[in-house]
C-alpha cells in the first residue's frame, strides 16, 4: 500500500554556518564529551570476584522440583520434551510407586549442550516441575559431562530452592486432576 | 662548535634509548587504559597494581610467541622491514632537544643527542618519512593483497602529508632564522612561543602529524575493518612490536617537536627557567617532558574522539586543503617578515586567514540535498 502524503515527513540537514564549517569546534566540542566520559564511574563488573546481578527471569540451568515430600514432582507427561524445539529432553516413563499420580519419570535426561534455554519446557509444565534457575555459570570439562540426568536436576533444586533469585513457584506437589478446571495456584512469596 | 666528547655522547643515546623504549611500552599502557576510561570501561587492571605491569607482560608475550616466517614471502625484505621501521623512527631523535640547551654556551651538557646540528629539523623530517620504506616494503613483501594494499595507502598518504608537515613548519623557521632545533628555542625564549604567532600553522603541523604517524583519525594502512590488519597482517611476534615501536617512537618524536617547534621546548612563562641553577634545569625538563607528555596524551585522546577518515577524504585534506592553506599560510608569513610587521600581525594574519579560508570552502560547498524519513517504497525521492 503506497504511503498517504501526509505520513511523509520531509527533513531537511541543519544549516550549516561558518562556525560550523570551522571543523575546530566541533573537534573541541568531541574532545570534551570524550574528556568528560574519562570522569565518570566505570560500568565494568568485575566478574569472578563481582558476581552478575540478573534479571529475575533469567533462564540458565534447569532444575527438576521436588514436592513437599522431597520426591519428583514431575509426572512424566512429556509435554516439556513435545515443546521443546531443541529437543535436548529425554523422559523414560514409569508407573507410579506413589498414589497421587499414575506415572512418573524413571530417568529424566536434558542434553545442556543442546539445550537453548528458551524456557518452553517451564511453560509447557502442567505441574510447574521443570524450571529454570539463574544459574549461568554452567561448565564442563566434557559433553557427557554436560548431560544432565534426574540426579543432576534434582540437586540443582537442592541448590537453589533457596536462592532469592529462584522462588519455588508453586508450593503444592498436589496434582490438579485433567477432567476439572485448573486449580488456583497460590502466589510465590 | 660543540666540543665532542664520545662518553657523554655514548651515554645520552644509552639513556634516551632506555626511555624511549620503556615510553612506548608504557603509551601502549596508557593508549588501553585511556580507551578504557574514555568508553566507562576499567581497562588492563590485573597484572601487577593497576596494570601498570602490563607492559612487561605484553613485552615478554612479543619475544616469548612463536616467529612465523610464511613460506610465500620474500625473505630479505620481509625481516628488513621491521628493523628499518624502528631504526628510522629511533634515529630521528637524534636531532630533537629533550631538555634545557642554549646555545650560545655551547660548553654546558645539552640535553640533545647531537646538539647543534644545522640541519636539525630536516634530519628529523628526513628520517622520519623514510619509516615508509619500512610499511611498503612490509606490505610488498609479504606477498598479501591486504599487506600491499595497506602499503600503498601509507605510501600516498605519508608523501602527502609531508607537504603540508614541511610547509606549515617554514614559517617558525623564517623567523627564527636556523633549522636547528635549539636555536628554534632560542627564538621562542626570546619573543614568545611560536603557537601564538602561528597558530595556522600549528594546527596544520599537528594535523600532518597526525597523519605521519598513521595515527586515528588517519590509521587508514592498518584500517581493520577493511584490510585484516593492514601493512603488518603477516607479522608475528617481535616483528610486530618492532612495527609497534616505530609507530610508537614516531608518536614520541612528533610530540616533542610539538613541544620543540611551538611551544617553546623547555621554555616557561614568567620567567620561571631563566637561570642556570639546578634547579631550573630542573624545572627546564619537567616543562619540555610534561608538554611532550601533553601531546602524547592529546594523540590518545584525539584517537578516542575522533573517527576514521574516507580514504578519499583523506588525500582531499592533504591536497585541497592543507597544501593550499599552508602555501597562502607561508607567502603571508613571509610578506610580514619581510615588511617587519609586529608579531601580533601574525597571530591576527593566521586567524584571518584560517576564518577566511572557512568561508571561502563553506561558498563552494553544494548546498545540503533534501532527504525524507519514512517508507519510501514505490515512491521516487525527491532529490
Amino acid at each position: 500500500m503506497p504511503i498517504a502524503e501526509k505520513d511523509v515527513k520531509w527533513v531537511e540537514p541543519p544549516k550549516l554556518g561558518l562556525f560550523d564549517y570551522l571543523y575546530v569546534p566541533a573537534v573541541v566540542t568531541g574532545l570534551m564529551t570524550t574528556a568528560r566520559h574519562m570522569f565518570q564511574k566505570p560500568v565494568t563488573q568485575q566478574y569472578p570476584e563481582q558476581e552478575p546481578d540478573l534479571p529475575p527471569n533469567y533462564r540458565g540451568v534447569h532444575r527438576l522440583n521436588r514436592d513437599e515430600q522431597g520426591r519428583v514432582k514431575c509426572v512424566a507427561c512429556y509435554m516439556c520434551a513435545t515443546a521443546c524445539p531443541a529437543h535436548c529432553i529425554d523422559i523414560v516413563a514409569a508407573p507410579s510407586p506413589w498414589p497421587d499420580r499414575e506415572k512418573y519419570p524413571e530417568t529424566f535426561v536434558i542434553d545442556e549442550l543442546r539445550c537453548i534455554y528458551c524456557g518452553m519446557c517451564e511453560e509447557a509444565c502442567p505441574v510447574d516441575a521443570i524450571e529454570l534457575t539463574s544459574l549461568y555459570d554452567l561448565t564442563g570439562l566434557s559433553r557427557e559431562e554436560m548431560i544432565f540426568d534426574k540426579e543432576k536436576l534434582l540437586s540443582v533444586y537442592d541448590q537453589t530452592k533457596n536462592s532469592p533469585k529462584d522462588p519455588v513457584r508453586t508450593s503444592a506437589g498436589r496434582l490438579s486432576v485433567a477432567s476439572e478446571p485448573p486449580r488456583e495456584t497460590p502466589k510465590a512469596s | 662548535m660543540t666540543p665532542f666528547h664520545f662518553w657523554t655522547t655514548a651515554i645520552t643515546i644509552a639513556v634516551v634509548l632506555f626511555v624511549v623504549l620503556h615510553v612506548v611500552a608504557y603509551m601502549i599502557l596508557v593508549e588501553r587504559k585511556v580507551s578504557a576510561w574514555m568508553q566507562d570501561r576499567l581497562g588492563p587492571n590485573r597484572v601487577g597494581p593497576w596494570g601498570l605491569l602490563q607492559p612487561i607482560v605484553d613485552g615478554a608475550k612479543m619475544f616469548l610467541k612463536e616467529d612465523i616466517i610464511p613460506s610465500h614471502v620474500d625473505k630479505v625484505f620481509y625481516i628488513l622491514a621491521p628493523g628499518v621501521a624502528a631504526f628510522t623512527a629511533l634515529v630521528a631523535l637524534a636531532v630533537v632537544p629533550f631538555g634545557p640547551t642554549d646555545p650560545s654556551q655551547p660548553e654546558r651538557y645539552q640535553f640533545v643527542i647531537a646538539p647543534n646540528i644545522d640541519i636539525g629539523i630536516l634530519w628529523t623530517f628526513s628520517t622520519g618519512s623514510m619509516a615508509v620504506y619500512g610499511v611498503i616494503l612490509g606490505g610488498w613483501s609479504s606477498n598479501n593483497k591486504y599487506s600491499l594494499l595497506g602499503s600503498l595507502r601509507s605510501s600516498a598518504q605519508v608523501i602527502s602529508y609531508e607537504i603540508p608537515l614541511g610547509l606549515s613548519v617554514l614559517g617558525v623557521i623564517l623567523y627564527a632564522g636556523s633549522l636547528n632545533l635549539e636555536r628554534i628555542i632560542d627564538w621562542q625564549v626570546q619573543h614568545g612561543w611560536n603557537a601564538l604567532y602561528h597558530p595556522l600553522a600549528f594546527l596544520m603541523f599537528v594535523t600532518a602529524a597526525f597523519a605521519e604517524c598513521n595515527r586515528l583519525p588517519f590509521d587508514l594502512p592498518e584500517c581493520e575493518q577493511e584490510l585484516v590488519g593492514g601493512y603488518h597482517t603477516e607479522y608475528s611476534s617481535i616483528k610486530f612490536g618492532l612495527f609497534f615501536l616505530g609507530e610508537y617512537t614516531h608518536m614520541i618524536t612528533t610530540s616533542l617537536l610539538f613541544a620543540v617547534l611551538f611551544c617553546g621546548g623547555w621554555h616557561l612563562p614568567f620567567g620561571l627557567t631563566d637561570g642556570n641553577e639546578w634547579y631550573h634545569t630542573a624545572l627546564k625538563l619537567v616543562s619540555i617532558l610534561g608538554k611532550t607528555a601533553f601531546f602524547l596524551f592529546f594523540y590518545v585522546w584525539v584517537r578516542w574522539t575522533l573517527p576514521r577518515f574516507r580514504f578519499d577524504q583523506l588525500m582531499g585534506i592533504a591536497w585541497k586543503l592543507l597544501i593550499p592553506l599552508a602555501t597562502v599560510n607561508l607567502v603571508v608569513v613571509m610578506v610580514l617578515r619581510e615588511y617587519e610587521a609586529p608579531l601580533w600581525a601574525l597571530t591576527a594574519a593566521s586567524v584571518a586567514l584560517f576564518v577566511g579560508a572557512t568561508a571561502f570552502a563553506a561558498r563552494q560547498t553544494t548546498p545540503p540535498v533534501i532527504r525524507r524519513t519514512g517508507n519510501i517504497h514505490g515512491l521516487p525521492t525527491r532529490v
